[in-house]
């Protein structure tokens, strides 16, 4: 029996788990401030874009949305499995596949800002 | 001491003449301090001789006697009538072929088992003059919650992903694997890899964490095989990016 | 001849509370996943400009937004208290003899992350 190379996916996949247990839940909370008008100009257009002009931010938003995304894509893959989907090298391109794509997105749009 | 009247629905499967399993009842009279086990030793003595069962000890040693019990897996020495008010459901254990009433066919755990060498494989030679290999308390602590394992098999009843993927090594097997490899007088660890960090190995394992809810010993299975993950991915990350690194 | 039962496909986790309990935390993924994608979808809007960032903020406060935040903020909330919750299960710490109790370490995480999110709110000027 090979030793599996699944710590491939793992690794990051727990690392993601990590990022979204610290940070997801406040960056919810702030958007949903902003939704809610909580604070006027919470989420001003000049203070935002200034954030993400730096390029450390741009690193960290980009790590963070690789990550988060990964998790998401991981878990998917178990729950898919779990219930009852059992084509798994087909569910596994397809979730990776999107947590690249929206990876490949974000970085797009951080260059752009 | 007072008696008590209980009502068991066992599951009854006899390989000769069914072709599927049926439930039986039965109505006992049993003391208010007996476990399951009582019950069903009752029956098999007094009414039912071919009702057939594991058991052997009856204090939770041995981990013979796995069943599930109202749809958990329990040992049936270790689950008292007292906390069953109404008629108490006795299965073979989940996740394994039924071999005749609640007797399972165990060889898939046997065999994967066998497979992770749960024994001790010597880092050194043992020393010449006779004497013990020494180990320290905190050496002995390290590893020690996982060798309280008695082979039950409630672990397996209870992962869904054993009952997904058969062939998933399962939580006990990798725990006493992780016991020998955590053990300082211990050198396999690499042997043992092959099998446990295989993908039918660890990498089944989703963290549900029904293993250790379930284990009668404390083992917590479940956090032996998170260790198991995490030793595995560092030491991938480690072989494929810093190939040159001495293991 | 043995006899092997068969396990509902889909259904299976029904069958005790502790399966649902792992379902839920599963599915958290979801909601993480979405909100994240929402976030990528923010950056597009960042990157096109102050019209189109507001359009974008617009649509945040819309009523189907804020439910899905408040079910988003339930589900992420779920997933950290379980992730701090089994983080000493993976990894133990052993100092001397004993190791470290797992209340200790999951209490440490839950303490980074309040001060992490107090800290993340101020500067973000949410106070």
């Amino acid at each position: 029996m090979a030793q599996s190379n699944k710590p491939i996916v793992w690794g990051p996949f727990a690392a993601g788990g990590t990022i979204t247990a610290f940070l997801t839940p406040v960056l919810i909370l702030l958007t949903l401030l902003a939704a809610l008008g909580h604070v006027p100009d919470l989420f001003a257009y000049a203070k935002m874009h200034a954030f993400a002009s730096h390029w450390l931010a741009k690193l960290a938003i980009a790590a963070v949305v690789f990550l988060s995304l990964w998790s998401t894509a991981h878990r998917l893959r178990i729950t898919c499995y779990d219930l009852g989907v059992r084509a798994d090298t087909l569910v596994a391109t397809i979730v990776y596949a999107g947590a690249l794509a929206g990876t490949a997105a974000s970085v797009l749009y951080l260059i752009q800002i | 001491m007072s008696e008590r009247q209980v009502e068991l629905e066992v599951l009854r499967y006899n390989p000769e003449t069914d072709q599927e399993p049926r439930f039986q009842r039965y109505s006992v009279t049993c003391r208010e301090e007996w476990v399951v086990l009582d019950a069903l030793n009752h029956v098999k003595e007094n009414v039912d001789p071919t009702l057939s069962y594991r058991w052997s000890c009856h204090m939770a040693v041995c981990g013979s006697c796995g069943m599930m019990i109202d749809g958990e897996p329990k040992l049936a020495c270790k689950t008292f009538l007292r906390d069953y008010p109404g008629v108490i459901r006795v299965e073979p254990l989940a996740h394994f072929p039924i071999e005749r009433d609640l007797v399972t066919v165990i060889d898939d755990f046997m065999a994967k088992l066998a497979r992770v060498k749960p024994y001790l494989i010597p880092k050194e030679p043992a020393p010449a003059d006779g004497s013990e290999y020494r180990q320290t308390p905190a050496e002995l602590k390290k590893f020690k919650q996982f060798t309280l394992c008695i082979n039950c098999m409630l672990c397996y009843a209870a992962c869904p992903e054993y009952g997904l993927i058969p062939q998933f090594i399962g939580p006990a097997a990798i725990s006493l694997a992780h016991r020998y490899n955590q053990d300082s007088r211990d050198g396999g660890r690499a042997e043992r890899q092959e099998e446990i960090a295989a993908t039918e190995g660890v990498w089944e394992c989703s963290f549900t964490g029904a293993c250790s809810e379930v284990c009668p010993e404390h083992v917590d299975p479940a956090a032996a095989l998170q260790q198991v993950k995490i030793k595995s991915t560092v030491d991938w990350y480690k072989k494929h990016l810093m190939p040159w690194a001495k293991e | 001849m043995p006899y092997v039962r068969t396990i509902p496909r889909v259904r299976w986790f029904f069958r005790h509370p502790r399966y649902v309990r792992y379902m839920t935390r599963e599915v958290t993924c979801l909601f993480i996943g979405a909100y994240t994608l929402l976030m990528v979808w923010g950056l597009r809007e960042l990157s096109q400009g102050p019209d189109a960032w507001r359009a974008f903020l617009e649509c945040l406060a819309s009523p189907a937004s804020i439910v899905f935040h408040v079910l988003a903020l339930m589900f992420a909330l779920y997933h950290s208290v379980t992730w701090f919750n089994l983080t000493p299960k993976a990894l133990p710490v052993q100092r001397g003899e004993d190791f470290i109790p797992d209340g200790v370490i999951s209490g440490a995480h839950y303490a980074v992350w309040a001060l992490l999110s107090l800290a993340i709110l101020v500067l973000a000027g949410a106070f």
